[in-house]
């Protein structure tokens, strides 16, 4: 579309997409994925789905909000978001988030600062719609207009904005094309913060209207809350996976593990994102080799999630996120363990180590760790045998954004890979100035309709062209690659674009974990432990 | 008309203050947050300034003692304050326009100041100023109001052709951001034209100044400079009241929220105020929440919620 989309567009009345993009609007790629032509298609939306749902943002639906059958349904509906437009500035119910709402609210100066700092806007080739400042320009004049009742002076200094259901209907949406991973913050210099905007949005369409992607809700935090975890194992399917774990690493490494359950008092309680255990065993096998032959004293927890240490209440809804915090700590504190550390899961990380922080009080105020720490000081301290050209074959390293940029957690983990790894180099930018997976904020997990098309074409393009870039000198077939990811959505994510990509196929990059990297090194465990196929 | 300029010169500037307080009271009172910090955070320890890192890195980071590195802090607060270097970085094409406004500015405030300063001196020891020491300071507010004048109009002219031309700007550009900096170039424009076309009668900076500090209303302003110094006092009145008041905001962003890494520790003052606000009782409508206006926070986390049933 050759016109400019205004923020008037998003109350447009007709039921039709506001933008269209083509693989030669996006952000060019370097070799080989340089030609445009020869990218993939994107699947368009079935007529089913379009029919049926509120699908008339973009070319992708990521949340199937059904379609009101009359007027006065529509009615309800904005009159519900209103409702939920106000209690996010109060104090008894948004008292979590009140004041950087606010200050985001009031201090914009709409510079515009943010834009290019976003992945999501540059590798859409700078489509308006995911300017990070369209999203949060709406709500900022939804809130002085409704929320502070501004009359007609307000909207001469703030800007007017029409309400309508098309406009609520698409903001629902395009809250699901922000990764949350903040970087727009990062470059306001007044500390504005278009993340968070996201963030309160989506907590709205969540906890007044009963509104979330089903991946992050029904299938997400509400079977955690119900089974212990997201990926539907309860205790005994959970022991009963790393008990076929631990048989396989052993067999695999030549040493003796048994993962320990429910130890009282041990020194640590590992908590892992569950989804390690089925899609990439070897890392929680790659840990229980570690941790033991390091001689630290830790268990895992079958309490109910206990065992999941995922809380995807963190990107949509403080109720649900609360509830999951509590339950990770009560596990630990039933174990009265002396210290909670999290596996390879960023946004796990965040959620019990940053922002639970202040409603763990009590005894639920149990230390929490990353795992990258105490690997380090394991590797650091000489308590493993470690032999570096094992991993002789060019390694980088992608910072999860929950991790370093929101958690600071940046240097451990590249301690570890200068040790262990000779050929380790550095995507640009790196560290708190990452760029996100394009998996972030849930979206690793979602896949209906043809939102994966969108991911890997939008939100993961800025990370595909680092990879490919850092790896420009040895794309050859006959160098396997390896992108180390410590988080489990990151992984999911670069899994599933180097699979859409071919790049495993043409160029041999791989992708793993952290863990996986140290136990491959172990001069103890039998060589190859990283295997060089595809999962 | 020197009475009602006095008296609309001190309302604006009590309007300012007053607004201005207020403003900081109500951020400084709002309840305690959720961590929400963004890295790299300055008052880390120096080694881990340099990377962006945090406490998080070290192991058992809770039986460490914490040390808030001031200085960093300061070394990141000055040039943001004093050169708006997140701008220079960032956006350095808007930083040409917006720093020489707000450069502008700051010599304006600091011109201000010594003006302020300059008249006291004068009440007190009448007479001190008739030499060099007088002449001295005359030329020194002289070239820093001048200057501050002449970079703010052009500043502000600058940032409102950028507002009207630029495409990323101009559809989010309201009535009231474009009045704002009229506002500020018609002001400042009528004060700078105002001085220089004054008389060789004209009474002095801080001629004038003495003159609203004693209430002496025999002192005379030529037309175009007091119309200047009405707009700007009514300018500085609004400025707090818009989102222009971003210097008060920009303090509770950084310190409150985007460095505010405290952690909570047992029995300490944050989780005795987050005590307080899980009895608070929310009215959130969804279902799953659970939230009947009658339920505390405390109650609903504690809560597994039920599946609709079909």
């Amino acid at each position: 579309m050759s016109e400019r989309l205004t923020l008037g567009d998003m109350a447009r009345e007709e039921r039709k997409p506001l933008i269209h993009l083509e693989n030669a609007d996006l952000m060019p790629l370097p070799p080989p994925l340089d030609d445009p032509a020869k990218d993939h298609n994107w699947a368009p939306l079935s007529a089913q789905v379009t029919e049926k749902y509120e699908c008339f943002l973009d070319d992708t639906c990521a949340v199937n909000v059904p379609q009101p059958k009359t007027t006065e349904e529509e009615r309800a509906l904005v009159g519900q978001f209103l409702s939920g437009l106000d209690k996010l500035f109060t104090w008894e119910n948004n008292w979590a988030f009140l004041e950087p709402l606010v200050l985001t609210m009031e201090h914009c100066a709409r510079c515009q600062t943010c834009s290019p700092a976003c992945h999501v806007y540059e590798a859409s080739g700078k489509n308006e719609l995911y300017r990070p400042t369209y999203r949060s320009e709406i709500m900022r004049r939804l809130y002085f207009k409704f929320a502070k009742h501004g009359g007609l002076l307000s909207a001469w200094q703030h800007g007017d904005i029409r309400l309508n259901w098309p406009l609520v209907a698409r903001l629902i949406e395009l809250c699901y094309r922000c990764n949350l991973c903040r970087r727009c913050a990062q470059t306001c210099p007044i500390g504005a913060d278009n993340g968070l905007v996201v963030h309160e949005l989506r907590k709205v369409f969540s906890m007044e209207m009963g509104i979330a992607p089903r991946e992050l809700h029904d299938r997400g935090s509400m079977l955690q809350l119900e089974v212990g975890s997201s990926t539907g194992m309860n205790s005994l399917v959970v022991k009963d996976n790393i008990e076929f774990i631990d048989e396989d690493i052993t067999e695999r490494t030549g040493i003796k593990v048994e993962t320990p359950w429910d130890v009282e008092g041990a020194d640590v309680l590992l908590i892992h994102n569950a989804g390690e255990i089925l899609a990439w065993p070897e890392n929680p096998g790659a840990f229980a080799i570690i941790l033991t032959a390091a001689g630290i004293r830790w268990t895992l927890s079958s309490e109910l999630a206990g065992y999941d240490s995922i809380n995807y209440g963190l990107w949509y809804d403080d109720a649900q996120f609360v509830r999951v915090a509590i339950k990770h700590a009560e596990a630990a504190r039933k174990l009265k363990v002396k210290k909670i550390v999290l596996g390879e899961c960023g946004h796990a990380h965040k959620a019990l180590s940053v922002v639970a922080d202040r409603v763990l009080g009590g005894d639920l105020n149990i230390p929490r760790e990353s795992a990258m720490t105490l690997l380090r000081d394991i590797v650091v301290s000489g308590r493993l045998r470690l032999d570096p050209s094992r991993n002789d074959f060019p390694v980088t390293l992608h910072d999860p954004c929950n991790l370093v940029r929101l958690m600071g957690v940046v240097e451990p983990q590249r301690e570890i890979l200068r040790r262990i790894c000779p050929r380790f180099r550095e995507m640009e930018p790196h560290g708190v100035d990452n760029y996100c997976c394009g998996g972030g904020s849930g979206f690793a997990i979602m896949s209906g309709n043809n939102f994966p098309d969108w991911r890997f074409h939008v939100s993961g393009r800025k990370k595909l062209q680092q990879i490919l870039t850092v790896f420009a000198d040895c794309l050859e077939p006959e160098t396997p690659k390896y992108v180390c990811a410590p988080c489990s959505n990151c992984k999911g994510q670069i899994r599933d674009l180097l699979a859409y990509y071919g790049l495993w196929e043409r160029h041999r990059i791989l992708y793993g974990g952290l863990a996986e990297l140290i136990v491959n090194a172990m001069l103890d465990a039998k060589p190859g432990f990283i295997e060089w196929e595809w999962r | 008309m020197t009475v009602l300029m006095y008296g609309v010169l001190l309302v604006c500037v009590a309007l300012f203050v007053v607004v201005v307080v207020l403003r900081a009271i109500r951020f400084a009172r709002m309840p305690i947050h959720l961590r929400w910090e963004l890295y790299p955070i300055p008052h880390e320890e120096p080694h881990r300034v340099k990377h962006g890192g945090s406490y998080f890195e070290e192991a058992d980071w809770w039986t460490k003692p914490r040390r808030r590195n001031l200085l960093g802090e300061l070394r990141a607060m000055a040039p943001e304050i004093l050169f708006m270097r997140g701008l220079w970085e960032f956006n350095r094409a808007l930083w040409v326009r917006s720093y020489s406004f707000h450069f502008g500015l700051y010599l304006l405030i600091g011109t201000v100041t010594l003006v302020l300063l300059t008249a006291i001196l004068d009440i007190l020891h009448p007479g001190l100023l008739a030499g060099s020491l007088g002449r001295g300071l005359h030329w020194l507010y002289t070239v820093t109001g001048l200057s501050g004048l002449l970079l703010a109009v052009i500043g502000a002219g600058a940032l409102l052709i950028r507002r009207l031309t630029a495409e990323d700007l101009k559809g989010y550009t309201t009535p009231g951001d474009i009045f704002n900096l009229c506002a500020f170039i018609v002001a400042l424009g009528c004060l700078l034209a105002g001085y220089l076309l004054r008389g060789p009668e004209s009474v002095t900076a801080v001629g004038f100044a003495r003159g609203v500090l004693t209430f002496d209303t025999s002192v005379r302003l030529p037309g175009l400079l007091a119309v200047g110094v009405i707009l700007s006092a009514l300018l500085v009145a609004y400025i707090p009241c818009t989102h222009m008041a971003h210097f008060i905001g920009k303090y509770f962003t950084y310190h409150s929220v985007r460095w505010n890494d405290q952690p909570n520790t047992p029995g300490g003052r944050l989780e005795r105020k987050i005590a307080e606000y899980l009895t608070y009782r929310p009215t959130w409508a969804a279902p799953h929440v659970g939230a009947d206006g009658a339920k505390t926070w405390g109650e609903v986390a504690a809560t597994i919620p039920k599946r609709k049933s079909k």
